[in-house]
């Protein structure tokens, strides 16, 4: 599939914020990026009209409940059956800040089992507790099964930011060892919280921004089709919109959260 | 029958709790003697059902697929009849 041929979906509810963003560095790489507001799609049906599907960053539904969870449940009682077969077809999902606490909410992340009907994880109160916005260094860890970070060099660092109060990615207590065991057997685990030279934080704040368990920052599914990650690429799009953008010569005009979006388009150019 | 049903959503032991932490820490610096703070948030859901049992099979289901994240809430459910 051509570039230009490619749809993008940018899923927006009330309290969605990030969703312009989002389509524009969908767009400036070639593709068509449309927002729909749920609703929108629910009445005309049309999902499976597109080729990816982003939940972008935000407050869905003012956070309430807890964040991503009202979101993940009108989605799947609107659009279930619709988001069954974009999955069963394998077409990617992308879930940015509250869009990846909505997959994990939705049961689509981490997914051991398919989509589960409650939740394997969570993502909670940041420890410290406090909305957290600054730029955070990732590692890619990812061997290659995710569709988003497959082209880009293992153990490669970003620089990415984040924002959000309830980042902190929990397993149950009890199966935490078992779970990262699947997590990384399946090569679903995608970026890790770490310091500048790639040395992971180990919970250390403010490395680890949120006291993620294991540093995690961004998972995927079985299948590397369904990528969700707490920091926002749509924010590191241009060099411009790095903290230091002023005091550095730039040799590309664009920041790290371009790897991301351009990798998942040369994958859909591929496959679909 | 009409039924008032009160979710109570708690924390499972063994999670931490920064936002009791932080609340803590902060009653103490308002001068009370404070060990501990613990965080809970309640729904308080009206409902009509043929008895209790069925009003408490109902809330049950819906504290599972909404406001209980099994990973870290713990939850009890109390329901009295209005």
């Amino acid at each position: 599939m051509k570039t230009e041929d490619i749809k993008v979906c940018v899923l927006r509810v009330g309290g969605t914020n990030c969703d312009y963003e989002t389509a524009r560095a969908f767009k400036e790489l070639g593709t068509q990026a449309e927002i729909k507001h749920i609703n929108e799609l629910a009445k005309h049906g049309d999902l499976l009209n597109y080729n990816i599907l982003v939940l972008p960053g935000g407050f869905s539904f003012g956070d309430y409940v807890r964040s991503g969870v009202i979101f993940a449940r009108s989605l799947n009682a609107k659009l279930g059956k619709q988001m069954k077969q974009f999955i069963d077809e394998n077409r990617p999902i992308l879930g940015i800040c509250n869009g990846f606490q909505i997959l994990v909410e939705y049961g689509l992340l981490p997914g051991f089992d398919g989509t589960d009907p409650y939740s394997q994880a969570t993502l909670t109160t940041n420890n410290p507790q406090g909305f957290k916005c600054n730029w955070v260094y990732l590692k890619n860890e990812n061997k290659g099964n995710c569709l988003f970070t497959n082209k880009i060099p293992q153990n490669k660092i970003l620089k990415i930011p984040i924002a959000h109060g309830e980042g902190r990615f929990l397993f149950p207590v009890e199966k935490e060892k078992q779970y990262l065991e699947k997590l990384v057997d399946n090569d679903m685990l995608v970026f890790r919280y770490c310091d500048e030279n790639g040395t992971p934080a180990n919970g250390a704040y403010p490395i680890n921004p949120n006291g993620a368990y294991h540093d995690i920052a961004g998972i995927c599914n079985k299948e590397g089709t369904i990528f969700g990650l707490m920091p926002h690429p749509e924010r590191a799009m241009y060099w411009w919109q790095e903290p230091d953008w002023t005091s550095k010569t730039h040799t590309t005009p664009y920041g790290d959260g371009k790897l991301l979006f351009e990798n998942i388009i040369t994958n859909v150019n591929k496959t679909q | 029958m009409k039924y008032s049903a009160k979710i109570e959503v708690s924390l499972k032991p063994g999670h931490s709790n920064p936002e009791g932490e932080t609340t803590a820490r902060l009653l103490k610096e308002l001068g009370y003697t404070v060990e501990t703070v613990d965080v809970s948030k309640v729904y308080t859901v009206t409902l009509n059902a043929s008895s209790a049992t069925d009003a408490r099979a109902v809330v049950e289901e819906m504290s599972k697929r909404l406001l209980v994240n099994p990973t870290k809430d713990d939850y009890t459910i109390s329901i009295v009849e209005q």
